[in-house]
């Protein structure tokens, strides 16, 4: 079985299936949106966390946390009854399309970015704001080095946002509807195909997804490793 | 401050992506499809069989309309064109429906086809029920205390099948009545690997007959009959229901040409039909 998963997956590649390309499109646009819409908040709301000093940060902080294991099926579920027709966003006609899909997945990776940021700038050396400071930058341009200083814990944090939506089908089924040639990205597609069994499928779905998940963390890694060469280079050389 | 050039440079290649990509569609969300796009709940049985498949692209050239479908349990389905999420239902659960029509918010409900109900268990048989009528069976299996694995999820085969243990005289419970509350594909599934008993419609089951060490053990009772009606749904259900999609589907599924199309489905790859075409007939006169 699993070898046929194997060969039905190459086969679909190999041959260009329109479904099955049209899928994994839909499923790389969805994510890789919802993750920059994610990095967008997360970013400045973990900055935020971290440095900032105001009342119920810790509280605020503590949920971020939390929200790092915040379930999908919920998340789909109180996005779904928000998009509904007789719902608040209702006249939006938004349920059951890829962007309701995107804004689902941007609230699950959301605290995650947000919550491993936080945790990527409190590892930096307190003094090295008070320090850029002292050195004369302005207060935006401090923050541009902190960031810049914790760069790769930050590409984690956006890695692993992509990880965790790219890979949750609760809230990609219940928002999206699996609906074919629209909304059916490759968790639900490989939901169907078990459901009908089609295990050969299901598998080669499996396969393709954890393929293009590998494609793009190997691209990121390795972008993210070659600076990592060239800035030591550089500091060993200075 | 190079440094920060290649996160900035990550940044923006996602957003490139993620933009450039939501933009592309949006033209084709602004054109016809999303100027003609209705939703059509129905059951489970229609979508892992593959009839909606067969007869949705054919709907869509014909009509123009294009169709959301969400294929979830009867329960389900009516229960979203009562809060108006729905224009229009393909299911199957008469009483149910019936209920539901009665309420007012629904405009017509047609006849679209049957097919029927069959009570699949492992080839051992071990509580001995083959052949036995519908009530009969039920009787046997709970003697027997052998297991049964429910839909649970008040689909309309889910529902048929608490009908029936109730003409039993039985109220199903205790470790070998097991509930999946999943499709019914991934029911079948459950009840394939664990030896058990479960009551299918007949066109899921053919449909993944090759993957089941499942058997038929009863079929054919009048109780069995498994009848697929379209409702249309109104905006008194909610304001943003399209009656006139919903109408265009049921017209066209209940015409010559679409029930056609369901009468011969099936038939090339298993040998039979799945469904019966019944547009226009009398309800009272199915499966005699």
């Amino acid at each position: 079985m699993l070898r046929d998963g194997l060969l039905e997956a190459v086969r679909l590649l190999l041959t260009g299936d329109q479904d099955t390309w049209s899928i994994t499109a839909l499923t790389l646009r969805v994510s890789l949106t919802a993750t920059a819409v994610a990095l967008l908040l997360g970013v400045p709301l973990g900055t935020a966390l971290a440095l900032g000093r105001f009342p119920g940060r810790r509280v605020l902080h503590a949920a971020a946390n939390t929200g790092m294991g915040l379930p999908p099926v919920v998340v789909g579920l109180f996005v779904t009854v928000l998009l509904w027709r007789s719902g608040p966003l209702g006249a939006f006609g938004l349920l059951y399309t890829p962007t309701a899909m995107v804004v689902a997945q941007a609230v699950i990776a959301t605290p995650i970015v947000a919550a491993l940021t936080a945790a990527a700038l409190q590892q930096v050396d307190p003094d090295f704001l008070l320090q850029m400071r002292a050195l004369g930058a302005t207060r935006t341009r401090a923050l541009w080095a902190l960031l810049a200083e914790a760069r790769l814990p930050l590409i984690a944090a956006g890695l692993a946002g992509f990880g965790a939506v790219v890979s949750e089908v609760g809230a990609a089924q219940m928002v999206g509807g699996n609906i074919q040639g629209e909304t059916r990205v490759l968790t639900t597609a490989a939901v169907l195909a078990t459901g009908r069994g089609q295990f050969a499928l299901a598998i080669a779905f499996g396969l393709v997804l954890l393929t293009i998940a590998f494609a793009v963390n190997l691209f990121v890694t390795l972008a993210q490793q070659r600076e990592r060469a060239s800035t030591s280079a550089r500091s060993s050389s200075a | 401050m190079p440094r920060s050039i290649p996160v900035l440079v990550l940044a923006v290649v996602l957003l490139l992506v993620g933009c450039g990509s939501t933009a592309t569609p949006a033209p084709s969300a602004a054109g016809p499809s999303a100027e003609k796009s209705l939703i059509l709940a129905t059951t489970t049985s229609t979508q892992d069989s593959g009839l909606l498949d067969e007869l949705l692209p054919a709907f869509t050239r014909d009509s123009g309309w294009q169709v959301k479908t969400l294929a979830v349990g009867s329960g389900q389905a009516i229960e979203l064109g009562r809060r108006g999420e729905a224009d229009v239902l393909l299911v199957h659960s008469p009483a149910a429906e019936q209920a539901f029509v009665a309420e007012g918010t629904a405009g017509q409900r047609r006849l679209v086809m049957h097919n029927d109900f069959v009570l699949v268990g492992p080839a051992n048989d071990p509580a001995g029920v083959r052949d036995l009528d519908g009530v009969g069976v039920f009787g046997k299996i709970a003697a027997a205390q052998a297991l049964f694995v429910s839909r649970g999820d008040d689909s309309g085969t889910n529902a048929r099948e608490k009908d029936l243990w109730k003409k039993a005289g039985i109220t199903p419970e205790g470790s070998w009545y097991q509930a999946t509350g999943q499709g019914m594909g991934a029911t079948l599934r459950v009840a394939s690997e664990k030896a058990g008993y479960t009551l299918s419609d007949r066109a899921t089951y053919l449909a993944q007959r090759d993957t089941l060490a499942l058997d038929v053990l009863s079929e054919g009772d009048p109780g069995l009959l498994n009848v697929y009606h379209v409702i249309e749904m109104t905006t008194k259900a909610g304001e943003r229901v399209q009656p006139d999609g919903a109408r265009a589907f049921a017209d066209w599924i209940t015409a010559p040409p679409a029930q056609q199309r369901i009468g011969a489905f099936g038939q090339a790859e298993f040998g039979q039909a799945l469904f019966t075409p019944d547009a226009g007939k009398d309800e009272a006169g199915l499966g005699t």
